[in-house]
């Protein structure tokens, strides 16, 4: 609460959620909002203490470093060891543990790791280093997928051969369909994800009212419109409506960008199967790099086989993952497994829900230093 | 990672096609415009960030309300930071 005063229109924020109380009556309704950036959001404006008991906000998978499980982790980083390599990651993933610790602690050790905003960061490194090959570890969503198609694309016209990715690149609508499948948790609606939307069209979720009768919204980030969105979910639920609408409108169009369409398609392929933390193995919900273009796959490149590595068991990463626990439900949450020593990702990243639980209703004092 | 970054271009340099130089969070970088290839660019123009590539063309009214939510999310100094990189 003591954070929404602070932020555009007041006046209307108080009457969004007076205006959800009244639909939402003494019924509870659980709405999923799938991107991390959505989850970090709600606990940073302390949405849910504005609104009644009967919405909860089940914490979706959208958040890339957390549901990518740790053999991908340690094969990544198992690339890093090799001395020819010069091993490239966002900011996100250094301190993501592995199985032989973090990109951080690989660094530490002598690893030539480094920390990049752009893949194509990435290339001008190799292009600058003939002798060393750079790996970069490709992670997201599609918001960053096709960044990553073309700067392989441009490594392959610069005729650059010491350049390779390591592609962990994963797709929402496989994520949505599997907790919707897997049954566990009872979700009424959904906030659909607003950035990955600028990609995909707000129309890539037209699936969850045609196949699973549930309503969608794609919504922006700030208070107002995770508000608004909440309650267009909300007033589709009274009137017995599931449908896709876009809250999002000034920055989300209907339909996919075409230009990243066409560069995700003649680069990746989908995985016949990838495995996500929390969610096991899901068919056709990632992308490889197509064979044509092997000399840039990393996989190929440094013959990884595919590691598995179970998480620690009394993480609960994978039930917080898909809604079936909160947070604190975790014994290892806030005493073992903290921001500054994180024992799964969801601690590590800030779309994380145990690092947003952590840091905005465990130590609110943390949050405003 | 997820959340875009507005950026205003402030230049195009000479043979770089699908480069423009941007200033973002008051930091100047290049950055790669090859999915706007269908649009009409010019210096001065707002554009969406993700990962360095140019997502879309925004107003300057929706970039400014973008720079807002940064700060509102306390992510404003870690962007500039990571762009600095």
């Amino acid at each position: 609460m003591k954070y929404v005063d602070e932020y555009r229109d007041p006046e209307l924020i108080h009457s969004l959620a007076a205006e959800i109380a009244r639909v939402v009556g003494d019924r509870t309704f659980r709405i999923m909002e799938v991107c991390g950036g959505h989850t970090h959001a709600i606990y940073r404006f302390g949405l849910q203490s504005l609104l009644p008991s009967g919405i909860e906000f089940i914490h979706g998978p959208g958040c890339p470093v957390c549901v990518l499980p740790m053999g991908r982790i340690d094969e990544g980083l198992a690339i890093a060891r090799d001395p020819r390599v010069i091993f490239t990651a966002f900011g996100d993933m250094m301190r993501v543990p592995g199985r032989n610790g973090s990109a951080l602690e690989h660094k530490a050790r002598g690893a030539d790791v480094r920390m990049i905003y752009s893949p194509m960061d990435a290339l001008a490194l190799a292009q600058k280093n003939p002798s060393r090959e750079v790996v970069f570890f490709a992670i997201g969503f599609e918001t960053t997928t096709p960044s990553t198609a073309l700067t392989l694309l441009r490594a392959r016209a610069l005729g650059v051969t010491n350049f390779s990715v390591f592609c962990n690149h994963i797709l929402v609508p496989p994520a949505v369909r599997a907790v919707l499948d897997c049954g566990d948790v009872a979700i009424d609606g959904f906030i659909g994800p607003g950035h990955v939307a600028t990609v995909t069209g707000a129309d890539a979720y037209e699936f969850i009212p045609a196949e699973y009768h549930r309503p969608v919204v794609v919504s922006g980030f700030e208070p107002i419109d995770l508000l608004q969105s909440t309650l267009m979910v909300v007033t589709q639920l009274a009137n017995g409506e599931a449908k896709l609408e876009n809250e999002y409108g000034r920055f989300v169009p209907a339909k996919a960008n075409a230009a990243a369409a066409d560069a995700m398609d003649r680069v990746f392929a989908i995985r016949d199967t990838f495995e996500w933390r929390g969610l096991g193995m899901l068919p056709k919900s990632a992308l490889r790099i197509r064979p044509e273009l092997a000399a840039f796959d990393a996989e190929v490149k440094f013959s990884t086989r595919g590691v598995a590595a179970a998480d620690n068991p009394e993480a609960k990463c994978g039930d917080v993952l898909r809604g079936l626990i909160k947070p604190p439900a975790c014994g290892l949450f806030g005493t073992v497994c903290t921001p500054e020593h994180p024992i799964g990702a969801l601690m590590v990243s800030s779309e994380g829900a145990c690092a947003a639980h952590f840091k905005y209703v465990m130590q609110p004092a943390y949050a405003e230093a | 990672m997820c959340l875009a970054l507005p950026a205003q271009i402030v230049d195009f340099p000479a043979n770089e096609p699908g480069i423009a130089v941007v200033d973002v969070l008051s930091v100047e970088r290049r950055v790669n415009v090859d999915l706007l290839r269908n649009e009409t660019l010019a210096i001065g123009d707002w554009v969406l960030l993700h990962v360095g590539f140019a997502m879309s063309k925004v107003s300057e009214k929706d970039a400014q309300e973008q720079i807002e939510l940064l700060m509102m999310l306390g992510e404003a100094g870690d962007a500039q930071r990571e762009v600095a990189l």
